[in-house]
């Protein structure tokens, strides 16, 4: 499904030079879980940016599905993320000026769906996170593991094959941050999505199914 | 989409209220200046009552003597005497009327002093402009002819002189120690449509200047009417051929200007042209520069609270990124957005200039001008709100959309 091939990424200002990531290779198949650990500033998140084509690699191949990343204008690649990624963030990303139902039904607007499609999809994506009493909320008006929630509707509302967590949990406490694995575990189970799922947590990677460890920019397992 | 943009515009709009409250007020206070001063333009420039047929007319209201070898030169109105004698005798205008500017005289009501502005006419300005008769009719060629006292009189000055009575036809006004016979009352013209303005008409061989003067300035204009605004070039170059050919006193002026114009050029012609040159191109170019600045102020105020928004929003834009907005998209979000935000300056600028109109059409500080805010001056103010939409929406959206996204999410 993913395929990393030598990734390298350099930062660079006028004085320093930072090797973030160094000839990374990792394929994941499609319906896997796999998790991404290590010490902070390992360059778990840049491998996740780098994935979710957010990002660019300094060097090395990307190909999803297929499609190599390198080849995608700006254009290509919103549509290309809007149709096969889904994304959660540690710290949501909601957009507090938009309810509930219209947060969740954010991807979907940059497609051709209608008003009426989009607000169909997205009450079964918050059904599916439990959260059909709360779409005409506010986001501050949330829970941390609620809000998390919405993130997760939002990120599979368009139904894409992959969906790439940037520690999920690490603004949980433990029983939301449960409540929340149990959710992408299902979700992984149950309707075969590939996730990627960056965390701190050796609980929550022992539920995937591959693990992960980067340590100063390598792969060390 | 778009109510989705809608909704995050008003959210925006009331996270930061003071922000939002200049924004506005920058918008707003410009649009109302300036709505308000076309609608006056409308109203000087626009046919309207009594001069109804702008679009058929020429007006000649300037002759310019110069002698280039003695330095002399001599500006101003023409006289009677070549109205009558030259341009009467034109054949593409239908009808030629004859007036003077307003000349102000005296009078007494109950020991208080009354000016009235006269207007010296002949019968044709009667026929070539749509008075309105509240009473009576005009006075007639042969009564000019006689050099009778009648007059015409505004409602206004009915109202001041006789006070409020049902008909004054009949009935004599004295002013500069003449007695006029009044022989109808117009509704009343204001100060603004400076060539059809007075209190009272009287036939022109009333006036006090020496009719035999055959000098060509004076102290009349002349309005030329073709049967349709077709035949208006050809009055137009009739009237040239006519200055081409009039003698000139070669002692004192070697060259005579003076041009048949349509009624704004009869003014630009007088203040920013010259024979070749009418002058409108050098107003509109001043006019344009004038709006500009308006429409600078409020609209760098904008830039510059909009970029300062784009660090708070940056969160948003990043999400909106990864989820699949490309940059183009998010430009034209946030166009909108800003569209959205000086359509509702537009809106208020609007209602403000109805406030400011009917204040002073209330106020009457210049008697008889209404202003309106009409379709036209309508359309113009909504076409400046989307032009103030796009300018001040343009760079921040440009700097918006190239935000990258994983910076973007690190400063959240």
């Amino acid at each position: 499904m993913i395929h990393l091939q030598n990734i390298e990424k350099v930062y660079r200002t006028d004085t320093v030079e930072t090797q973030a990531l160094n000839s990374i290779n990792l394929n994941v198949a499609k319906g896997e879980f796999l998790s991404i650990m290590g010490p902070s500033g390992c360059g778990k998140s840049t491998l996740l940016n780098i994935m979710g084509l957010l990002d660019e690699p300094t060097r090395g191949n990307i190909s999803i599905g297929g499609n190599t990343a390198g080849h995608l204008n700006d254009k290509q690649l919103a549509r290309f993320r809007n149709r096969a990624i889904g994304f959660i963030f540690q710290s949501y990303h909601l957009i507090n000026d938009l309810r509930v139902l219209d947060n969740v039904e954010l991807p979907l607007l940059y497609r051709k769906s209608s008003a009426k499609e989009r607000k169909q999809l997205a009450l079964e994506a918050l059904e599916k996170v439990g959260l059909s009493n709360r779409t005409k909320h506010f986001p501050t008006q949330l829970s941390g593991g609620q809000k998390q929630r919405v993130a997760i509707a939002r990120a599979i509302v368009g139904k894409p094959d992959i969906i790439l967590a940037d520690e999920p949990t690490g603004n949980l406490d433990s029983a939301m941050g449960n409540d929340v694995m149990d959710i992408l575990v299902r979700l992984n189970k149950d309707e075969g999505t590939t996730i990627v799922m960056v965390t701190h947590d050796e609980n929550m990677a022992r539920k995937t199914h591959r693990l992960v460890r980067l340590f100063d920019g390598s792969q060390v397992q | 989409m778009l109510k989705n943009y809608f909704k995050i515009a008003i959210a925006v709009l009331k996270r930061r209220k003071f922000f939002t409250f200049i924004s506005l007020f920058g918008i707003s206070f410009s649009l109302t200046i300036i709505m308000v001063l076309t609608a006056f333009s409308d109203h000087v420039v626009d046919a309207s009552y009594p001069d109804a047929h702008r679009d058929r007319n020429l007006y000649v209201s300037m002759m310019r003597l110069t002698g280039e070898k003695h330095g002399f030169r001599q500006n101003g109105p023409p006289s009677f005497y070549f109205l009558d004698h030259y341009v009467k005798k034109m054949k593409a205008p239908e009808k030629v009327a004859i007036c003077s500017f307003h000349k102000p005289s005296n009078t007494y009501i109950n020991n208080k002093k009354l000016v009235i502005d006269q207007k010296f006419t002949d019968d044709a300005f009667w026929e070539v402009l749509d008075f309105r008769f509240l009473e009576g009719k005009p006075y007639t060629a042969q009564q000019i002819s006689n050099a009778e006292k009648v007059t015409v009189i505004s409602e206004n000055l009915r109202k001041k002189y006789f006070g409020d009575v049902p008909s004054v036809v009949g009935r004599y006004l004295e002013t500069d120690n003449v007695r006029y016979r009044v022989a109808g009352v117009v509704k009343s013209v204001p100060i603004t449509q400076f060539l059809t303005y007075g209190d009272m008409y009287v036939p022109h061989t009333l006036a006090k200047k020496d009719p035999l003067d055959k000098g060509l300035n004076g102290e009349y204009f002349g309005i030329l009417q073709g049967s349709s605004a077709s035949s208006v070039p050809a009055m137009a170059a009739e009237y040239d051929d006519i200055i081409r050919r009039l003698p000139v006193d070669t002692s004192r002026f070697d060259k005579i200007s003076s041009r048949a114009d349509h009624y704004v050029a009869g003014y630009t012609r007088l203040f920013m042209g010259d024979q070749d040159n009418s002058g409108v191109n050098t107003l509109l170019l001043y006019t344009g520069l004038v709006l500009l600045f308006f429409l600078l102020l409020p609209t760098l105020n904008l830039v510059n609270i909009n970029i300062s928004r784009i660090m708070e929003r940056s969160s948003e834009i990043a999400v909106r990124k990864a989820f699949g907005a490309s940059s183009g998209t998010l430009a034209v979000q946030f166009i909108v957005e800003n569209l959205i935000l000086t359509v509702i300056g537009g809106l208020i600028g609007i209602i403000l200039s109805v406030i400011i109109l009917t204040a002073w059409n209330n106020a009457g500080l210049i008697e008889d001008v209404h202003l309106y805010l009409n379709v036209k001056v309508l359309a113009i103010s909504l076409a400046v709100c989307l032009l103030f939409g796009l300018m001040s929406g343009v760079y921040p959206a440009w700097r918006m959309s190239r935000l990258h996204v994983v910076t973007a999410l690190k400063t959240y």
